[in-house]
C-alpha cells in the first residue's frame, strides 16, 4: 500500500523528463514580426497532429445574424436569412457523403468571430466553409476566397518555445489546404454559374484568420435581386457543387496530396 | 430741387448700389440657411478636405482606381489630370481626395462619397498608414467582394502614383477596425505593389465613362480573382 504513491511520484518525473526533452524540438526558428504588425495574442492552439487524420467533419458557417443581417438588398433580403437557408441544405448533401456537418449557428443568433472559430477548432478532421450573400456582384455568380499566402518575413503562425499555434494567425498552417479547397469548390461554381470566375481569390477575409483548418469562405451575389427566388433556386446546384468538391477534398487532404 | 430731395435721391442711389453689391451674397446665404443641416460628419469633411495645395504641385496625369463603367466586380484605372506635390505624403493625401471626391460616375465611386480622410502617416519602411472616417465602414456596401474593391481601389491608386510605399495600414477614426464592413480583416498590413504595365487603350472612352477634364480610361487591371489583397499576420 505504501509502495502506490511512490509509483506515481516516479511516473510523474519519468514524464515531466519526456516532456523537456521534448520540447526543444517542436521550436522552431522565428522570422522576425513586420514593424507595424499587432502583437501576438497570448490565445494558442496545439499544432496540428501528424499523421493527418481522415476528413469526417464539416463546419458550415452561415455568416451574420441576430442584429448583424450582413447585406441588406432594396427589397428586404437579409444576408443572415438566406446563408442559413443554404447551410441546411449544404448540409443534407455533405451528410449524404458520411461526412459530419456542424452549424455555428442554428438560428438567427450571432456567434463572434471567435466563438465560430473556437466551434471548428474543437474538431478533428474537419473542414470550415464560411458561406455569405454579396451586395454588389453580377448576379447569379459564386466567387470562393481563402487567405493570401504571408509574405516572407511576416510573423509566424506559432509561438517561440511552445510551438502552439497563435489564435489571430491559426490559418496560417493551412493556407495550401484551403487554396486547394478553394479550387476544388471554385471550379464546381464556374461550372454551374455562368460568370463565376475560374479561378479563386485570396482575400483576407476575417473568419478565416482564426480557424486552425482548412477554410474557405464562399460569397454568392447577390442581395440587390428583387426577391429571393433567384438566390433560393441557386441553393441545390451550389449544395451539389460543393459536397462534390469537398469529396474531392477528401482525398487531397487524407494523403497530403498539393 | 430742394437741397434735402437731393440729398434723399443720393442716399437712395447709394443703398441700390449696396443693395445691388451685396443681394448674389445674401441670395447664398438663404440657400445655405434653407438648405438640410450639415452632420457632424459633413462638417468635418468640409474642414478636412480642402484641395490640399503645396508649393512643390506640378500638374500631372495621374492613374486613378475607380469601379469599372462595365463591371461593377473590377476596377479599371482612370487617368486624371491633378496637381501633385513632391512630397509623398501630400500627394497621398490628394490622390485619395480625388479618389474619394472625383470618381466619374457615382455609381464607379469606390469608397462612400462622404468619406474624410483624417490623416495619413509614411513610415521610413514604406508603410502608409490613412486613417478614414466612420463614413468608410457605414457607407462600404457589406460584401468579401465589394470590400476588397475599396481597399484595392487604395492601394493601386497609392502603387501608380507613390513610389515610396510597399505596404498600407488603413485605421477607422483612429482606431484598428476588426473588419471594413463585417468581411474584410483590417487588421494587417495590404501590400501597396505597382500595377502591371497596360496596353494603351484601343477604343475612345464613351461619355458615360468619362467625365469632364478626365482622359481615356484603360483596360480593367484588377479583377476579383487577382490574387493576394493583404498580408494578415
Amino acid at each position: 500500500m505504501r509502495r502506490k504513491p511512490i509509483s506515481i511520484f516516479l511516473v510523474l518525473i519519468v514524464a515531466g523528463v519526456a516532456a523537456l526533452q521534448a520540447s526543444p524540438q517542436t521550436q522552431t526558428p522565428q522570422p522576425p514580426a513586420p514593424q507595424g504588425a499587432p502583437q501576438a495574442s497570448p490565445q494558442t492552439l496545439p499544432q496540428p497532429a501528424a499523421p493527418r487524420s481522415a476528413l469526417t467533419a464539416v463546419v458550415l458557417d452561415p455568416a451574420h445574424g441576430g442584429a448583424d443581417q450582413g447585406a441588406r438588398g432594396a427589397s428586404g433580403i437579409a444576408e443572415s436569412d438566406i446563408v442559413l437557408s443554404f447551410a441546411r441544405l449544404l448540409r443534407i448533401s455533405l451528410e449524404a457523403q458520411g461526412l459530419r456537418v456542424i452549424l455555428t449557428r442554428q438560428a438567427n443568433d450571432d456567434p463572434s468571430f471567435d466563438d465560430r472559430s473556437k466551434m471548428a477548432n474543437a474538431q478533428r478532421g474537419a473542414i470550415f466553409i464560411t458561406l455569405h450573400v454579396s451586395s454588389t456582384g453580377p448576379a447569379g455568380t459564386v466567387r470562393v476566397y481563402s487567405l493570401p499566402q504571408q509574405p516572407a518575413g511576416a510573423s509566424a503562425s506559432s509561438t517561440p518555445r511552445t510551438g502552439l499555434i497563435r489564435w489571430d494567425a491559426a490559418q496560417q498552417g493551412y493556407l495550401d489546404q484551403s487554396r486547394k479547397l478553394a479550387e476544388l469548390i471554385q471550379i464546381q461554381m464556374a461550372q454551374r454559374f455562368q460568370g463565376s470566375p475560374e479561378t479563386p481569390a485570396a482575400v483576407a477575409v476575417r473568419q478565416l484568420r482564426t480557424i486552425a483548418a482548412p477554410a474557405v469562405a464562399i460569397e454568392v451575389s447577390s442581395v440587390s435581386v428583387p426577391d429571393r427566388t433567384p438566390l433560393d433556386q441557386m441553393a441545390p446546384l451550389m449544395a451539389d457543387g460543393v459536397a462534390r468538391a469537398v469529396g474531392a477534398f477528401r482525398t487531397v487532404y487524407e494523403t497530403g496530396v498539393k | 430741387m430742394s437741397r434735402g430731395l437731393k440729398t434723399t435721391i443720393a442716399i437712395l442711389a447709394v443703398m441700390v448700389v449696396f443693395g445691388v453689391i451685396t443681394l448674389p451674397s445674401l441670395r447664398q446665404a438663404i440657400q445655405r440657411l434653407s438648405g438640410p443641416p450639415k452632420t457632424e460628419e459633413q462638417a468635418r469633411r468640409d474642414v478636412m478636405q480642402v484641395p490640399i495645395s503645396t508649393p512643390t504641385d506640378v500638374k500631372v496625369k495621374a492613374q486613378v482606381y475607380w469601379l469599372s463603367a462595365s463591371s461593377m466586380a473590377s476596377l479599371e484605372a482612370t487617368t486624371i489630370e491633378l496637381p501633385l506635390s513632391a512630397d509623398p505624403v501630400e500627394r497621398s493625401k490628394q490622390l485619395l481626395v480625388a479618389l474619394i471626391t472625383s470618381a466619374p460616375t457615382p455609381a464607379q465611386h469606390t469608397l462612400p462619397p462622404d468619406t474624410s480622410l483624417l490623416a495619413f502617416y509614411l513610415q521610413p519602411d514604406g508603410t502608409a498608414i490613412a486613417d478614414f472616417s466612420d463614413a468608410l465602414p457605414a457607407g462600404t456596401p457589406s460584401g468579401i467582394l465589394s470590400e476588397q474593391l475599396v481597399v484595392d481601389s487604395v492601394a493601386q491608386t497609392l502603387a501608380a502614383n507613390v513610389d515610396a510605399i510597399r505596404q498600407l495600414k488603413i485605421l477607422i477614426h483612429g482606431q484598428e477596425a476588426e473588419t471594413l464592413a463585417g468581411h474584410l480583416d483590417l487588421s494587417g498590413l495590404f501590400p501597396v505593389s505597382s500595377p502591371a504595365p497596360v496596353p494603351p487603350p484601343a477604343a475612345a472612352p464613351t461619355p458615360a465613362a468619362t467625365a469632364p477634364g478626365q482622359a481615356k480610361p484603360t483596360v480593367p487591371v484588377a479583377t476579383p480573382s487577382a490574387p493576394a489583397t493583404q498580408v494578415p499576420h
